[in-house]
């Protein structure tokens, strides 16, 4: 919403201040300002100048010389502009003005000097302006020449400010409006603020009766048989129309607001739209068969050409204002093709309505066409507005000479919009607020912006043009806004003490940071959504669960269709934007969630399950990224050792480097080398390695409960064991049995070789172990060790390995 | 005797001093103190010297025993600070050769920044919660007091994956979720993804994240709410730092603010980042609406609240001075290493 503040300076006359003032203070009651544009900002030094005379260049075919008037004296100008004549009022800067850019309608920062100087050898003394050097364009001055000199109106004053006749001594504010003041998206109402705000008095416009002793309704019906999507219905006429301009200073208004001036008739309802937000619609009345208007839903199927000229196809959803035979318009957005304005009109019957908000946003939407009109009537309109609205057109038509206006209003309006009435509780309102107003400061604001006081019932009556007052939450903001939000204390919230905390998941959460960026990963974040495209690049199998996906109804495009059961496809993708950018060596892990449905089609919320996932390439290999794996899980102190199963079956892994995580028999993760197919597919040129954890899984096992064990007292004493064990069994198998029968004084074992190859017989690789034995409360001896030792070879005998001795 | 004793002792250090080598003053050691050495020749010749002039000599080669073997720790001592200077020495090193590092991982700047909000709000008693991504269209809207025909309910905005579920578009659904566990008073900070149907470009981004703080007590009030935020905001961006509350509307507060605070990049002198204006808005925030508690069954003569919503990427780029939101989800290691 752009307005000048002349406008509303027009409602409240006392208003003085600067734009940064009105900006700070509008901003602070509740009309945020976005910011202002002084029209004049890059204009100086322009005055009305009168051609007196002109005569060709004497050394240049394109340039003429011209005297010009400019109040005091007469100055010569030279111009290359060819649409000046003798007589002719111009806009001129004079030597040491400024003009805001170039006459190809580029601006310019802080405006261009003009100096006096020689153009050809023949000496000009200043500028006559076209209007994009006066800082607009033609779109807003249709009269204004294509390239050329803005001609001012005959009865400027010659010498005078031009600037100020142009209307360019003005601001632009631009604001942005809350959706619950639909008020406020109006001049009249932005004006109210104001007065308030600035402590100064409203004026509004006041709207005097029109129109000739003639009775509307003696000419046109109007039923409204769609009675839910349209509230309340009026039209008035006006006969004998002189289309014509609109006076300079309703252009320069529109102007301000972003609207180009057309012609006297398109340019009142323009007007009346922004100053009371209702919008308007003249349909020719010669064009209106059996004198009736109806407004019905449109039967589905139909076709309407809107003044477009655009063909729409309608459905029964839509509102349609139509004759006795035929649409003329679509309710609240645009009228038709059949009904508009030509310069040829003679009578024209306006409508001033009022329909349901939430339906035009629907209808707008579903026909993509909006518009000024449907931009208003979406955030619900006041419907005792139209009739103050409508009325006001007739006045600027009579004002304007623009017609004869028919007395009389049709109005269709069956059910009355009441005020509302809300408890005033001055006490519940300090207490919301933490403040300490009195009630007749309360009062006070509330006469400023035109809410009523019912001092018997002690109620705060809100007109209907305010739809966003109903509980006393809201009066206290009337109040807050007024006494200053700047003003209202700040304080410590009291009372009972709580406990702040992060939740045990969180904790575990924090621990899995720490140990991947220990261990040289950085965090990723990626999309929750992905294209269905990325199974098939991970060669997900057609039957896996992976592929139950969540849709979303209405994605921005298939490559964010679906929820992701995994976070594969954006470690994968993020992986190889490193890569294709040539970072080395790159590290990176995501904590995020996965989406998985209970049942397709949705019905409950789905189990949205925490995925921790590291990707690598470069520098390690499966085994770093196991280190980190089980880092991780000592960290979120697990009791028991995770084992590595290789029988992981993912097909996106290299079939020989993957494992399932596995805890006390059930699967928390996987790891592995990626499959060369997938990094084909991802354009990851090397090896790159991935792990992912089931974060709920861990929270179930991960404990911080720490006890010190001491420190050992006694020698430790290590053995060797060194083995020909079958090729295929895995050394965990071997750990498997140390771990089975080293009794309570097994410490730990380390495996220290492992070989293939010529020395060992086929079928058999060589594997040594050492292992330590150590006891708490003496010094072990050789029988202790012997003891345990026999126990772990016979076991290991027993798994067909063969002893070296 | 005494001379002789005394020539001992003179050449003996003579030969000490002249010594270069630990090994050559071993040597001396040896020829005049060992078992074959000068001194104890003497002493073994002292069967010939007469009875009453014996404690003299013995006292004699005594001393000079003493004295060789004092001369020689002292110049073994010297011998060895120098070898060890000269070891030393020789082991300078260039210091500002390159570090060898770990090379740590990189926290993601969003964590950064959320984990200096959860600490703020930790430290005054606020509970960190979770809710799902993945919400009921009623927790997302209705329950907050956001009807059925509301624009923002329109599906430009919000994703949709059927007629009652929803990808939560604020993590206001939170809010909802935590009074429906019947616990009271509240406070609590739900941090976590959020989803609206924007496009990607460098200040939109479909996917972002939110931080929504909720408290709920009996006399909360709005100027609670101012002080807690002003706490919020100096701790996170100054001690220095200013808040400005203006009016503003969300359908589930009234009164509803949004907070500026003074431009942490000029304080508020005005510059490029705050486009002059000396403030930069921050969050929106209000007392929770009436009709939010009552649909929760809390008695609203009881027991008010305030709410207030921060956007994490916003936090972070403003706090770390990223021009572009896209970097956020790209995962580039020269940008997640900066931090």
């Amino acid at each position: 919403m752009n307005t000048a503040l002349s406008w509303i300076k027009a409602y409240v006359p006392e208003l003085d201040c600067t734009a940064q003032e009105y900006t700070d203070a509008m901003t602070l009651t509740g009309t945020k300002v976005e910011g202002f544009e002084k029209l004049d900002a890059d204009l100086d030094k322009i005055v009305v100048g009168q051609i007196e005379s002109i005569e060709k260049h004497p050394d240049a075919d394109k340039l003429i010389i011209c005297q010009v008037n400019i109040g005091d004296t007469t100055t010569q100008i030279v111009t290359g502009a060819s649409n000046v004549s003798v007589g002719d009022k111009v806009p001129v800067v004079l030597d040491g003005g400024r003009v805001a850019g170039g006459h190809d309608g580029s601006k310019t920062p802080g405006g261009i000097k003009i100096k006096k100087g020689k153009l050809r050898g023949i000496e000009s003394n200043g500028m006559m302006c076209s209007i994009e050097e006066l800082g607009s364009s033609r779109e807003f001055y249709p009269l204004a020449p294509e390239e050329g000199i803005y001609i001012l109106p005959k009865d400027a004053v010659v010498g005078s400010d031009a600037i100020e006749l142009l209307g360019f001594r003005d601001v632009v504010f631009e604001y942005e409006i809350t959706s619950n003041r639909v008020d406020c998206y109006s001049i009249v109402g932005i004006a109210r603020e104001a007065a308030a705000t600035f402590g100064k008095e409203f004026v509004p416009p006041v709207v005097k009766e029109t129109g000739n002793d003639e009775d509307v309704n003696n000419y046109v019906k109007v039923t409204v048989e769609a009675k839910d999507l349209c509230p309340r219905y009026t039209a008035r006429m006006v006969k004998n129309i002189k289309i014509a301009p609109s006076p300079e200073w309703m252009q320069n208004r529109l102007r301000a607001s972003g609207i180009r001036p057309i012609n006297n008739l398109v340019d009142i309802t323009n007007y009346v739209m922004e100053e009371y937000g209702q919008p308007m619609h003249a349909y020719d009345m010669d064009t209106i068969e059996g004198n009736e208007i109806i407004v019905r839903r449109a039967k589905d199927g139909e076709e309407f050409e809107t003044l477009d000229g655009q063909v729409r196809k309608l459905d029964s959803s839509i509102l349609m204002i139509c004759d006795a035979n035929k649409p003329v318009g679509i309710a609240g957005i645009m009228g038709g093709e059949n009904s508009k304005i030509t310069d040829d009109v003679k009578t024209v019957l306006f409508e001033a309505a009022c329909f349901d908000g939430t339906n035009i946003r629907l209808s707008s939407k579903k026909l993509g066409l909006r518009t000024d009109a449907s931009g208003k009537f979406e955030k619900g309109l006041d419907p005792n507005n139209a009739i103050e609205a409508i009325n006001r057109a007739c006045q600027l038509i009579e004002e304007l000479g623009a017609g004869e206006v028919v007395g009389g209003v049709v109005d269709v309006y069956p059910e009355v919009r009441e005020e509302v009435r809300v408890k005033f509780e001055p006490e519940r309102i300090n207490k919301l607020l933490g403040t300490d107003i009195d009630e007749e400061t309360m009062i006070n604001y509330f006469k400023k912006i035109d809410l009523g006081y019912d001092e018997k019932t002690r109620e705060v009556i809100a007109p209907t043009f305010r739809q966003d007052l109903h509980c006393m939450a809201d009066i206290a903001e009337e109040v807050a806004r007024f006494y200053g939000y700047d003003k209202i204390p700040m304080t410590l919230p009291q009372g009972e003490s709580t406990e702040g905390k992060l939740s045990f998941k969180m904790r575990v959460e924090a621990v899995a940071r720490d140990i991947a960026e220990f261990s040289g990963f950085s965090q990723a974040m990626t999309y929750s959504f992905e294209s269905p495209k990325v199974f098939d690049k991970l060669l997900i199998p057609q039957d896996s669960d992976l592929r139950k996906v969540i849709t979303i109804s209405n994605p921005l495009g298939e490559d964010f269709s679906i929820m992701r059961t995994s976070l594969l496809n954006g470690m994968l993708s993020s992986l190889s934007t490193n890569y294709n950018r040539r970072n080395k060596n790159v590290r990176l892990y995501e904590l995020g969630n996965s989406y998985i449905p209970y049942e397709l089609p949705l019905d409950r919320l789905p189990d949205e399950r925490m995925q921790f996932t590291l990707g690598m390439y470069g520098e390690g290999d499966f085994f770093t990224m196991k280190g980190v794996v089980e880092e991780f899980f000592e960290k979120v102190g697990l009791k028991e050792k995770i084992t590595c199963d290789p029988n992981a079956g993912k097909t996106f892994l290299h079939p020989g480097r993957q494992a399932n995580i596995v805890y006390d028999n059930k699967v928390v993760g996987f790891l592995g080398e990626v499959h060369p197919y997938v990094l084909d597919n991802y354009s990851i040129g090397e090896r790159a390695y991935i792990a992912v954890i089931d974060i709920p899984s861990i929270v179930e096992l991960a404990s911080f409960d720490r006890k010190f064990k001491g420190i050992a007292k006694y020698p430790a004493v290590s053995r060797d064991i060194s083995m020909l064990v079958p090729k295929d069994m895995l050394v965990g198998t071997i750990e498997e049995a140390i771990e089975k029968r080293g009794g309570n004084i097994l410490e730990s074992y380390k495996l220290f070789d492992i070989y293939e190859g010529a020395q060992i017989k086929d079928g058999f690789k060589s594997v040594a172990y050492s292992v330590t034995f150590r006891a708490k409360d003496r010094t072990l001896e050789d029988k202790d060790i012997n003891e345990v030792m026999e126990k772990i070879l016979k076991e290991l005998a027993s798994l067909g390995i063969e002893l070296r001795k | 005797m005494k001379e002789k004793l005394q020539k001992i002792r003179e050449e003996a250090i003579r030969q000490m001093q002249e010594a270069t080598t630990l090994d050559k003053l071993n040597d001396i050691r040896v020829a005049y103190l060992g078992k074959k050495g000068e001194l104890t020749s003497v002493l073994k010749g002292m069967k010939d010297v007469p009875a009453e002039e014996r404690p003299m000599v013995g006292q004699f080669v005594n001393e000079a025993r003493t004295a060789i073997e004092e001369k020689l720790d002292e110049i073994k001592k010297d011998m060895e600070k120098k070898a060890l200077d000269l070891r030393l020495k020789s082991e300078t090193i260039d210091v500002t050769l390159p570090a060898k590092k770990s090379n740590l991982g990189h926290r993601h700047p969003n964590t950064i920044a959320l984990e200096e909000v959860e600490r703020i709000f930790v430290g005054m008693g606020y509970e960190v919660v979770e809710g799902p991504e993945v919400e009921y269209d009623y927790y997302n809207f209705e329950a907050l007091n956001i009807p059925a025909n509301h624009p923002a309910k329109d599906e430009q905005d919000t994703f949709y994956i059927n007629d009652k579920i929803v990808l939560r578009t604020q993590t206001s659904s939170v809010q909802v979720h935590e009074m429906e566990k019947g616990k009271l008073p509240i406070r609590m900070l739900a941090p976590g993804r959020v989803f609206r149907a924007d496009e990607v470009d460098a200040t939109h981004s479909p996917s972002f994240h939110q931080i929504e703080g909720l408290v709920i007590d009996k006399n909360i009030t709005f100027a609670d709410l101012k002080g807690t935020l002003e706490v919020f905001a100096q701790e996170l961006f100054g001690k220095e730092t200013k808040v400005k509350f203006r009016p503003h509307h969300f359908p589930f507060t009234e009164p509803s603010a949004e907070m500026d605070v003074t431009c942490f990049k000029c304080g508020g002198k005005g510059c490029r980042m705050c486009k002059g204006s000396g403030w930069i808005e921050i969050l929106g925030c209000g007392m929770v609406h009436p009709r939010v508690l009552e649909m929760r069954g809390i008695d609203t003569n009881e027991y008010q609240g305030f709410a207030f919503g921060v956007g994490l990427e916003r936090i972070a780029l403003l706090k770390y001075e990223i021009d572009d939101m896209r970097l956020m989800y790209e995962n580039d290691e020269r940008f997640l290493k900066q931090f």
